[in-house]
């Protein structure tokens, strides 16, 4: 509105002349226009009328310099406008409104001036949305293609978003290529996901960091060998320490049950003969333990018939008891009375049976001797083993 | 909603197919797809600015997919082929989350 207003105030070379334009020509209003004459230097004062309302015009004159005053006319309103001379002589004016008059009319006068309340006022402006800048530097799809494109629709500011419509209505290639790329996104996406998961990293991963890896796991590798060979040399020797240590026990077990045989401490079982001894005296039965003896009879048991029964062994003793009877390692036995024995049944029943042996030294004393021939002879009693009090083996 | 729908239908291509990554393309694809997140969250911003335009969303997310792989492949035939992706990731990375703190602001005002 202002703008077909300018021509109205002439310009005046400096000749202190005021020319006021004879009528308001455009605009009503009944303001009054008062020219307020050069107080000094030759500046020009162009007078624009009131455009409405009813507000009057001061033109303030330049102090100094040869600035030239242009008084803008607010076009609404009673405001009035101060022309703020200019403090240092280069001719320019601005021109400040007052903060509390209506701002609205000047959004279009004034090209470049935000539709806000004063010029020198910041706009209240979102830094973030309202920058006509902000956008295509931070948006990659704006800045890539500002270069590249030559649409001018691309570096519309934003704000003017009925710009971008007829793009979008466009029947472009581009729409369905944005598809084909969105889907090839999807699709990298997910196999990428995968493959990732899949591996451990090491297919990614890059040659030095490949040999790095390859070399320690070789270290680890050799480390671990020598461990093994420790472990299997540790493993064979104390497999071989058990299996000697095993057949040693083995040994010493046989021997002691051998032993514990002769000894009277363990029960033993055999071939043998049942001899059934009646009517005899002690020394017939010592006789006949000696003859079984040297004839290689190895464990015996002397049973009497009152339930008593001795292990004879080599320490065993035999005495003729007062009453009837034997007392044979301090207990007394009464025929007739049994030995049980184990060994070579023939060769023993023959060494019983020799002229003037046992048998026959039997019947002379009026007792008699029978054998019986059994292919299984259990031995039960056993002694206590006797603690050695004197004697110590050599080794 | 088509371009989602577009999207989808990749991922489901991608579970349904199962293809193997070539091991020439292995170093290059991670890198390809954030670039390419990258040009996405721009082009859901322009959207949301209402600056949005086909052909250079077209563009933008070309290029920015060649262009990150070349600079893989550049640094790793000079040798610095993982620092280089790392940098390239964290630049995009920087651009992924301020495109997402624009489209926060338009979704929530906040």
């Amino acid at each position: 509105m202002t703008d077909d207003e300018e021509p109205t105030a002439a310009l005046h070379g400096g000749t202190g002349e005021h020319r006021v334009p004879p009528k308001p020509p455009v605009h009503p209003g009944t303001g009054e226009h008062r020219v307020v004459p050069v107080i000094s230097s030759t500046g020009e004062h162009r007078v624009v009328p009131s455009v409405g309302g009813t507000g009057e015009h001061r033109v303030v004159p330049s102090v100094g310099g040869t600035g030239e005053h242009r008084v803008v006319p607010h076009l609404s309103g009673t405001g009035e406008h101060r022309v703020v001379p200019p403090v240092s002589g280069t001719g320019e004016h601005r021109i400040v409104a007052r903060d509390d008059e209506p701002a609205l009319p000047l959004a279009g006068a004034f090209p470049g001036v935000p539709a806000s309340g004063g010029i020198d006022l910041d706009p209240p402006k979102d830094p973030l949305t309202a920058a006509p800048d902000d956008g295509p530097r931070a948006t990659p799809v704006v800045e890539e293609t500002n270069s590249t494109s030559p649409d001018p629709s691309i570096s519309a500011a934003p704000g003017k978003g009925d710009l971008d419509r007829p793009a979008r209505r466009r029947p472009a290639p581009a729409g369905t290529l944005i598809w084909v790329l969105l889907a090839l996104l999807g699709f990298t996406l997910v196999v990428q996901l995968r493959s990732n998961d899949a591996d451990d990293g090491l297919s990614a991963a890059r040659q030095e960091d490949l040999v790095r890896i390859l070399s320690d796991l070789e270290a680890q590798d050799s480390r671990l060998l020598a461990e093994i060979q420790g472990l299997e040399q540790s493993k064979q020797q104390l497999t071989s320490g058990v299996a000697g240590r095993e057949a040693a026990r083995a040994e010493a077990e046989k021997r002691s049950q051998e032993l514990g045989l002769l000894a009277g401490t363990v029960p033993g079982r055999g071939p043998g003969l049942d001899i059934t001894l009646t009517d005899v005296r002690a020394s017939d039965v010592l006789n006949a333990v000696q003859e079984l003896r040297g004839a290689g009879g190895e464990v015996m048991q002397l049973n009497g018939a009152n339930g008593g029964a001795v292990r004879v062994v080599a320490s065993s003793f035999f005495v003729d008891a007062s009453g009837g009877g034997i007392i044979a390692d301090g207990d007394q036995l009464t025929g007739p009375f049994h030995l049980l024995v184990i060994g070579p049944s023939g060769t023993m029943s023959t060494a019983l049976q020799i002229p003037g042996g046992v048998v026959a030294s039997a019947k002379n004393d009026g007792g008699s001797v029978t054998m019986d021939s059994r292919s299984m002879v259990e031995v039960s009693v056993v002694r206590k083993a006797a603690a050695l009090r004197y004697a110590r083996p050599v080794s | 909603m088509i371009a989602v729908l577009a999207l989808l239908a990749g991922v489901l291509l991608g579970i349904v197919f199962e293809p193997a990554v070539p091991p020439e393309l292995v170093p290059y694809l991670p890198i390809a797809v954030v670039a390419a997140l990258d040009a996405v969250f721009g082009g859901v911003r322009a959207k949301l600015d209402g600056i949005f335009d086909d052909k250079q969303f077209v563009v933008s997310f070309i290029s920015n997919v060649l262009v990150s792989a070349l600079i893989v492949y550049v640094g790793d035939q000079l040798g610095v082929g993982g620092q280089l992706s790392t940098g390239v990731v964290v630049v995009l990375g920087v651009r992924i989350f301020g495109n997402v703190a624009a489209i926060r602001r338009h979704l929530f005002r906040a």
